[in-house]
């Protein structure tokens, strides 16, 4: 197996990939003071921070698997800036909807919450974030207890759902993209319940009783006589 | 190619107008994809020539226009009508045509035609091949909105012929109703005497009413229908009854039920 990366090494990869989740952020900033995002800004905006928090949200999702189909453990070093990047982009999401769509209208948006459903979905999805951005620093980790952390931090799964239900329900007629997005996501959490189940497998296989080794086998069945 | 000489309308809004550039990047034709820059992209595949239009169906007189014929049929005139689109946004275009009504009269409807039909062009080595609607793309108008004065059969805009993007080279204009009633590319109009299914209807019947009038007090079942976004504006405006038309066009519909009859 490959060695893990120095503590050095480390530091310049997050480095990199930190300027890497920026570069959809900048390539939008720059389209939009250069008035190059078509004849409807405010729409392409939106739909790009939607765009990069559901992708975020996969690639965060995919650290585990990657990890345990590469065996590079140190992947998972990775993942809280990259579920970060996705809190980051949801934000910027909702706030172009809350300024730019809606321009504070706290009644129209109350009125879109409560009553399209695609909307609704979205906001939980968004709120459901805010808890696991917040905890995502070791101090938390500290004071949660790392199972309750954990616990906490797999409500991601549900996040993941949502956000597939808000995008396939905002779409007028044509769910190829998010049926794309929806396959992604149903591997990602297929492969974690697979591997769940193969450890739910081993354990009970493990915790059977085993005839010892060199002892005698005894049939519990009599064989019926022959005559 | 020019159009011209262009008679004003008394319908024309003064409103400014939408960027011509505005008017043909951002659109909605299916056919060629379903982002707004995909029609600009790929329509360009379209061979517009030659074109005609069967009008069939309930007529004394059913015949084939060719579009050179079309574009000589009626003096053309200029009619800069707003569009409000079923998503919540809206422009204002010249467009370049001439009352439906006057093409529908050389083929001498018959009584029993209540409807009309419109059939689009598909051809599917050249448009998306995915079901994303039931191709062609099929819409439809009861006999009096067909002929009402202000349903523009449609040859440009900006006062030249219509861009591939836009529905060239002969579309319908609606304008008090979703931009999507106004189908493009026509290549038959039939009179009728049932409602005729709609691709949009078909689609999700919840969702695209037959009628389709522009609707403030109506939302869509997944969006608000208030207000609007015009295209190049910053803040939302408020989307007028019938899309400001409503003078013209409210007694047609007098003593329906609009929720009903969406």
């Amino acid at each position: 197996m490959t060695k893990p990366p120095s503590a050095a090494q480390l530091a310049a990869i997050k480095a990199l990939l930190f300027a890497l989740c920026l570069v959809p952020f900048a390539l939008y900033m720059q389209r939009w003071f250069d008035d190059a995002l078509g004849a409807n800004p405010i729409e392409a905006i939106t739909r790009g921070s939607g765009d990069w928090t559901l992708r975020f949200l996969l690639i965060t999702l995919a650290v585990t698997p990657l990890r345990k189909l590469t065996g590079l453990n140190w992947l998972l070093r990775l993942r809280r800036m990259l579920g970060l990047f996705a809190f980051f982009y949801a934000s910027l999401h909702f706030t172009t909807y809350f300024w730019l769509d809606q321009f504070f209208d706290l009644q129209s948006i109350a009125h879109d919450i409560m009553k399209r459903p695609f909307i609704t979905v979205g906001f939980s999805a968004f709120v459901l974030l805010i808890p696991l951005a917040v905890t995502s620093n070791n101090y938390a980790i500290r004071r949660l207890g790392g199972r309750r952390w954990q616990s906490l931090h797999r409500s991601v799964y549900a996040i993941g759902i949502l956000a597939i239900v808000h995008y396939w329900w905002l779409v007028k007629a044509d769910i190829l993209e998010p049926m794309i997005y929806g396959l992604i996501l149903a591997a990602l959490l297929g492969m974690r319940g697979w591997w769940r189940e193969q450890e739910r497998r081993r354990q009970i296989a493990a915790s059977m009783p085993r005839p010892m080794p060199g002892g005698k086998v005894i049939p519990l069945v009599a064989k019926s006589p022959r005559y | 190619a020019k159009l011209g000489p262009l008679a004003r309308s008394p319908f024309s809004s003064d409103e400014p107008q939408t960027p011509y550039k505005s008017v043909t990047t951002y659109n909605n034709y299916y056919e060629f994809g379903t982002d707004k820059e995909d029609p600009a992209a790929n329509a360009g595949k379209l061979a517009v020539r030659p074109w005609t239009v069967r009008v069939e169906g309930l007529a004394g007189k059913p015949r084939t226009f060719d579009i050179d014929e079309l574009l000589k049929l009626a003096p053309l005139e200029e009619r800069i009508y707003r569009l409000r689109c079923v998503e919540a946004w809206s422009m204002v275009i010249p467009w370049v045509g001439f009352p439906l009504s006057a093409l529908l009269r050389q083929v001498d409807p018959q009584g029993s035609a209540k409807y009309v039909e419109f059939v689009t062009h598909y051809d599917p080595k050249i448009m998306l091949r995915r079901p994303v609607l039931d191709w062609p793309y099929t819409e439809g108008l009861r006999m009096d909105e067909a002929m009402h004065p202000l349903t523009l059969l449609t040859l440009g805009l900006y006062g030249e012929v219509l861009p591939n993007q836009n529905g060239a080279p002969v579309r319908v204009v609606v304008p008090w109703k979703y931009g999507f009633k106004s189908a493009k590319s026509i290549v038959a109009i039939r009179l009728v005497d049932k409602e005729p299914r709609t691709a949009w209807n078909k689609s999700a019947p919840s969702e695209y009413g037959f009628y389709s009038n522009v609707n403030p007090n109506v939302d869509h079942p997944r969006w608000s229908q208030a207000t609007e976004r015009r295209i190049g504006e910053f803040r939302k405006r408020p989307t007028l009854m019938f899309n400001g038309y409503a003078e013209q066009v409210a007694s047609l519909y007098q003593g329906m039920d609009l929720r009903k009859s969406f």
